[in-house]
C-alpha cells in the first residue's frame, strides 16, 4: 500500500532552486564576458573541431557587445552563487545528508554498473536507496565544480591580489580555460541531468519541490518494496548477487 | 538484492499503523499543491525582482544596484589590498609586444620636444610642468609584468619608466602640506585620488592613491627596451599591473588630485571604476 517518504529536507530544496537561476545566470553573463576574447576551440594545429563559439550562436542569442554588462552581473551573482553553495554544504555537513551524498570506494564501481544499467546494458535491479554510486559521484563532483569556478574565478578576478592562487592554478591564461571549462561541464551536467529527471518520473521530480516520496509499502512488514527511499543506509552497496 | 546492508529498513516501527492510502493520496495532493505553488510564487518573485532591478535608473551604463555591488566590492578589495602584495613578474625573454587596443586621446600629433606633464598640486591648484627629462631623472624600474586587457587577453611586457610613488617622493604635489607620499607612511593629507588625461582630455583615467603608490606603479617610458611608440603611449604613459589596461592611460597629459573619484572613461560606459588586480 502507498505511503508518503521523506526526500529531500526544505532546505536542500531552496539550495537547488536558488541555484538553478543563478548558475544560468552566471554562466549567460559569463558568456558575454567571454565574447569579448573568445580564443577557445577543440582541435589541433590548424583544424578546429568545435569552435568557442560560432557567430551564429553569438547572433542567435545577442551574445555580442555586452561585457560591461556581464562583467556587472557576474560579480553580482557570484555572491549569491557562492553563498548560496556554502550555505548548501554547510547543511548537508551539520544535518547529516553528507552521508547520502558523498561518493564510498563502492561507489564508483557501482557508478559504472548504472551507467551501463541506463544504456540498457546491465539488465539487474538497482540499489533501493537515496542517491545511487552514479549519483553520489555527480552531485559530489558538481560540488567541487563549483569549488573550482569560485577559485578560478578568484585568480582571474584579483590576480595580484591572489597571485598565490592564480600562480597555483597554473597562471592567469590557465585559470580562465579551468573557467571556462567548468562552463561546458555545468552544461553537460545539466544535459545528463534533465536526461534522468525525466527518466525517473513525476514521483522523483515532486521530491525536489515538495520534499516527499510515494512508496508501495507491504502492509504486514512495513517494508518498502518499490520506489526509492532515503532509509537504507547511504553506504550500502550494489548487491552483486 | 539479499545482502542485508541495502534491503529497504520498515518505514517505523513493525507495531506503528500505517495511513490508508486514501489518506496518503490526499496528503500527497495537499502538499504537492502547496509546495509547488510556493515555489511557483518564489518564482514570479524572482522574476519581478529581476525585472525591478533592469528598470533602476543607470548609473554609468548599469543598472544603479549592479553599480552599488560593484562599489562594495572594490571596498572589500582596498581592505585587503596590500602595498607590499605584488604582482608576479615574468622571464624578460617572455616579452612581447601587446597589440594595441585603444587611441582614444591620441588623434593630435604629438611633439615631444614640447610635451609636458602638467600636475595639479593637491588643494594648492597651482599646476607644475614637468618634462620627460625630469621623469627619466628619477630612479628608473624596470619590470617584466603581465598587461591584463578587460577584453580577456593578456601577455606578458617588459616596461621601464619611474615610480610614481618615486615622483611624488621627490615632487610632493599629491598632500595638502607639501608632505612626500611616502606609500609605506602615508600623511594624513594625502589625496585619496589621482585622476589623469589625455593632452586633449578626451581618455581619462582615476585611480585610488593606494594603487598609484604601488611600487609597481610606472610612469613608463620604455616597453621592451625602447622607447614608447606613438601608438604605445609616448612619452609618457601609466603603466600597473593592479589594474587592468583599460586603467594605463597613454599619453599623460595632466595629473590631478581629488577627494572624489576622478571620472573615467571605461567607467562612463558600464565598467567597474576599480577595475583593479
Amino acid at each position: 500500500m502507498k505511503q508518503l517518504v521523506e526526500k529531500h529536507p526544505l532546505a536542500i530544496r531552496w539550495f537547488h532552486w536558488v541555484n538553478f537561476p543563478v548558475l544560468s545566470l552566471m554562466i549567460w553573463s559569463g558568456l558575454w564576458i567571454y565574447w569579448a576574447n573568445d580564443v577557445y576551440r577543440l582541435g589541433w594545429g590548424k583544424t578546429t573541431l568545435v569552435k568557442f563559439f560560432p557567430q551564429s550562436f553569438y547572433e542567435a542569442f545577442h551574445v555580442d557587445h555586452k561585457l560591461a554588462q556581464g562583467m556587472s552581473w557576474h560579480f553580482v551573482l557570484m555572491w549569491v552563487f557562492f553563498l548560496n553553495g556554502l550555505l548548501y554544504v554547510g547543511y548537508t555537513l551539520f544535518s547529516g545528508e553528507w552521508r547520502y551524498l558523498l561518493p564510498t570506494r563502492h561507489s564508483f564501481k557501482e557508478a559504472v554498473l548504472v551507467t551501463l544499467h541506463d544504456l540498457g546494458l546491465y539488465k539487474k535491479p538497482l540499489p533501493l536507496r537515496k542517491f545511487n554510486g552514479a549519483q553520489q559521484v555527480a552531485y559530489t563532483s558538481v560540488i567541487i565544480m563549483g569549488l573550482g569556478s569560485v577559485l578560478t574565478g578568484l585568480a582571474i578576478y584579483k590576480p595580484t591580489q591572489f597571485g598565490w592562487l592564480t600562480q597555483l592554478l597554473g597562471g592567469y591564461e590557465f585559470a580562465r580555460i579551468i573557467h571556462f571549462a567548468l562552463n561546458i561541464g555545468y552544461v553537460l551536467f545539466f544535459i545528463v541531468h534533465i536526461a534522468q529527471v525525466v527518466r525517473a518520473g513525476w514521483n522523483n521530480f515532486r521530491a525536489m519541490v515538495a520534499g516527499f516520496e510515494v512508496v508501495e509499502v507491504d502492509p504486514a512488514t512495513h517494508q518498502v518494496v518499490a520506489g526509492p527511499t532515503s532509509l537504507p543506509a547511504a553506504d550500502a552497496s550494489l548487491s552483486p548477487k | 538484492m539479499t545482502d542485508p546492508s541495502s534491503a529497504p529498513a520498515p518505514l517505523d516501527g513493525p507495531g506503528a499503523p500505517l495511513q490508508s492510502e486514501a489518506a496518503v493520496l490526499a496528503e500527497a495532493r495537499r502538499r504537492s499543491r502547496r509546495s509547488f505553488i510556493g515555489l511557483g510564487l518564489a518564482g514570479l518573485a524572482g522574476i519581478g525582482g529581476w525585472k525591478w532591478l533592469i528598470s533602476q535608473p543607470a548609473d554609468e551604463g548599469i543598472p544603479r544596484p549592479l553599480r552599488k555591488v560593484l562599489d562594495a566590492n572594490s571596498h572589500l578589495t582596498q581592505a585587503y589590498f596590500k602595498e607590499t602584495r605584488l604582482a608576479p613578474e615574468f622571464a624578460r625573454s617572455r616579452a612581447k609586444a601587446p597589440r594595441v587596443n585603444g587611441r582614444v586621446g591620441l588623434a593630435q600629433e604629438l611633439d615631444p620636444a614640447t610635451w609636458r606633464m602638467r600636475v595639479q598640486g593637491y588643494g594648492t591648484g597651482k599646476t607644475q610642468e614637468f618634462t620627460l627629462a625630469d621623469i627619466k631623472a628619477l630612479p628608473k624600474v624596470e619590470m617584466t609584468t603581465e598587461l591584463k586587457c578587460i577584453e580577456g587577453w593578456s601577455v606578458v611586457v617588459h616596461w621601464a619608466g619611474a615610480r610614481l610613488s618615486d615622483f611624488l617622493a621627490r615632487y610632493p604635489l599629491a598632500t595638502r602640506s607639501g608632505h612626500p607620499a611616502d606609500p609605506l607612511n602615508p600623511p594624513a593629507d594625502l589625496a585619496p585620488y589621482v585622476g589623469m588625461r589625455t593632452p586633449d582630455e578626451l581618455y581619462y583615467v582615476g585611480l585610488d592613491m593606494a594603487s598609484a603608490l604601488h611600487p609597481q606603479t610606472l610612469l613608463c617610458y620604455e616597453m621592451n627596451g625602447e622607447p614608447l611608440t606613438a601608438a604605445h603611449g609616448a612619452p609618457v604613459r601609466l603603466v600597473t599591473p593592479l589594474k587592468y589596461g583599460i586603467k594605463h592611460l597613454k599619453r599623460i597629459g595632466t595629473i590631478a588630485f581629488a577627494d572624489t573619484r576622478p571620472k573615467d572613461y571605461w567607467a562612463e560606459l558600464g565598467y567597474d571604476w576599480d577595475s583593479g588586480h
